[in-house]
């Protein structure tokens, strides 16, 4: 079979685009929650350990009893934590959001690996739970519910942050933050409640892989999804729809990657494949940093009476 | 009550600032390790033993600094400029995997000229490995802190074809790892019957050197000058691009001497376990250090104490040793708050 025919069988078959939305899952939550806290005017570096805390702590609700749903909350308020942390230093502080997001990355990750080790010193297969099982709805490809929500978020973000005044709120404290303390709006308590909602969402990603993708904590599970998910903020140019677009569109990519992958047979090693998520996303970055229009205020402190 | 900004942060200030970020960052962390069941001051006396209390430990910690000295310098020169340099891992990698293939035999050279030709291309595999990223940033614009960071997974995946192909040693009963480097290649032992190597007096040696060029030549007066304010020292007629690519090479070419030393000095082969994330741990040994090369070292030998000292102390107790990783994180937190406070006053009023 030549190449294009194999490509047609992938592209027209039901499972592959079952596996996209699938694989898009983790990258349209992450994405959504990294525009949030930008779009507020602060860089969240801290995604990857986010996301790494939140599968941990998800899957270790779950595993320690409680239910699926519970275990979604439970990485949510994990998230949100971090992402309290995260603001603390760098709102009101001011502190280089570079660098305490790389801190706030390194916390979250050591913290999920200590825990999960600490309760389970033994485990050399990681135990399973029951993961969220696919839904059928009427007319949509069957997925887990939690890719149904990522899906509903991207709508409810892009109406708060469009249609609301809170939105309103959060975008102008990431344009220009004097203005908006001309106002009277809060520009510190919007930022941070900027950067908490935004982090809950990051570790919402981090869950899906443990309950849903997976049915399993393992360590380096999130694989520099969360790096990835930061440069599709910028392909999106801080637009939820745009990034729902970029999210699906890279795991497109990935899916097909995967299958063709499994079509050469071992013709070309496999980690060849496993490199273009990386190299693509680079090379998007590249494609869109010209015309990129970045928050005025992204990674600039605001502290009142100062210019 | 408010902060103002100190003009001058005196000197006693400054070197307390990590000491009490390092304090705060293990009490913090004593909470966890209460939480574990056991005794808080018998595992720090565990980990501090483990870490100094013998012959073996202090050179295991010595070894251990090595890597981090030369990935600190990496991240201190990189940041000193502005240069999100959050690659070193792969860069580390790059230099590991030209030590491998310069080091592997197809040089019939002694030691004395074929360890610094080894060195010399793992610093040169390491630098362009960053210059890429700093490339599409003065050229397009492009963040580096994502360019970097996605590098690392692509110089991981690199490492692992070249391990299962090309590079895969025929002696290796189907291990993915390297063919060791020659005899002639091999950093010598600094101690005998330890691992301590040479890696170690290179790397006090390139601290003092960095030093010296940045307090007293026109190289790191530019270097500064471009990290303050670029816009002013494009102004004052500094060559802004040009001093961005040289810091990259140097950061870059750090890092992957961090990796060609390691894999010379101490595992003799290349495996895809050769750092357990020596470059993001550099980040933090910068940081503590305050981005001054001399500091890099105290500070190496810190993060390299609590990660032989945790191994130790893990051994004893049902204390997971990533503790070390939560202490390392925690004090990067702590740090960056202790240097704010000591950059600034509180002012009644």
């Amino acid at each position: 079979m030549d190449f294009l025919s194999i490509l047609l069988d992938i592209l027209l078959s039901a499972a592959f685009w079952t596996a996209v939305l699938r694989i898009a899952t983790p990258y349209v939550l992450g994405t959504l929650g990294e525009l949030v806290c930008e779009r507020a005017g602060v860089l969240n570096l801290g995604i990857e350990g986010i996301m790494t805390l939140g599968a941990m702590a998800g899957w270790m609700a779950v595993y320690q009893g409680a239910d699926l749903w519970t275990g979604v909350l439970a990485a949510a308020a994990c998230g949100a934590l971090l992402g309290l942390l995260h603001a603390a230093l760098t709102v009101p502080l001011g502190l280089s959001q570079h660098v305490t997001g790389i801190g706030v990355t390194l916390l979250g990750t050591s913290l999920s690996y200590f825990v999960y080790r600490l309760v389970l010193p033994q485990a050399s297969t990681p135990p399973t739970i029951e993961p969220f099982q696919p839904l059928a709805l009427p007319g949509a490809l069957a997925q887990t519910p939690l890719t149904y929500l990522a899906f509903l978020l991207v709508a409810v973000v892009a109406y708060v942050l469009y249609r609301t005044p809170v939105g309103l709120a959060v975008r102008m404290v990431g344009e220009n933050p004097a203005a908006a303390e001309a106002q009277g709006l809060n520009v510190t308590a919007i930022r941070i409640g900027a950067v908490v909602a935004g982090s809950a969402l990051m570790a919402l990603a981090g869950a899906f892989l443990t309950l849903s993708a997976f049915n399993a904590f393992f360590f380096n599970m999130v694989n520099g999804r969360g790096w990835i998910c930061i440069a599709l903020v910028v392909f999106a140019s801080w637009r939820p729809g745009k990034a729902l677009l970029g999210a699906l569109l890279f795991a497109v990519f990935d899916a097909l990657q995967l299958r063709l992958q499994q079509a050469s047979g071992g013709v070309l090693p496999y980690q060849l494949f496993l490199m273009m998520p990386y190299l693509l996303s680079i090379l998007a970055l590249v494609l869109v940093a010209r015309r990129a229009s970045y928050p005025r205020a992204l990674m600039i402190p605001y502290r009142k009476g100062e210019r | 009550m408010r902060l103002e900004p100190r003009t001058d942060t005196p000197l006693a200030l400054r070197l307390l600032a990590p000491v009490g970020a390092v304090v705060a960052a293990l009490a913090l962390c004593a909470l966890l390790v209460a939480w574990t069941g056991a005794p808080v001051l018998r595992a720090y006396g565990l980990l501090f033993e483990g870490a100094v209390g013998s012959r073996f430990a202090l050179t295991e910690t010595l070894t251990r600094a090595t890597p981090l000295i030369l990935t600190g310098l990496a991240a201190a020169v990189a940041f000193r400029a502005k240069l999100w340099n959050i690659g070193a891992e792969g860069q580390l990698y790059m230099g590991a995997l030209a030590a491998v293939v310069v080091g592997g035999g197809m040089l019939d050279l002694p030691a004395w000229a074929l360890i610094p030709v080894v060195m010399i291309a793992g610093m040169a595999a390491g630098g362009v490995t960053l210059l890429g990223p700093a490339v599409l940033k003065v050229r397009f614009g492009v963040d580096e802190v994502v360019t970097t960071l996605l590098l690392n997974f692509v110089v991981l995946l690199l490492v692992s074809l070249l391990l299962e192909g090309a590079l895969k040693d025929p002696m290796g009963m189907g291990w993915p790892q390297s063919a060791p480097v020659v005899e002639a290649a091999e950093l010598p032992k600094l101690v005998a019957r330890t691992r301590l190597h040479a890696g170690l007096a290179i790397a006090l040696g390139l601290s003092v050197l960095l030093w010296l060029v940045d307090t007293r030549t026109i190289w790191g007066y530019e270097n500064r000058a471009v990290g303050a304010n670029p816009r002013a020292a494009a102004f004052a007629g500094m060559p802004v691009t040009r001093v961005m690519l040289r810091t990259a090479l140097l950061s870059g070419g750090l890092a992957g001497l961090a990796g060609a030393a390691e894999v010379c000095g101490l595992k003799g082969y290349l495996t895809l376990d050769l750092s357990p994330g020596f470059g993001y741990s550099g980040i933090v040994v910068a940081m503590l250090a305050q981005l001054h090369p001399i500091g890099v070292v105290g500070a190496a030998l810190f993060i390299a104490g609590i990660f032989v000292g945790a191994d130790a102390m893990s051994r004893a107790m049902p204390v997971p040793n990533y503790i070390a990783d939560v202490l390392v994180a925690t004090s990067l937190l702590c740090m960056l708050v202790a240097g704010l406070l000591a950059r600034y006053r509180l002012r009644r009023g």
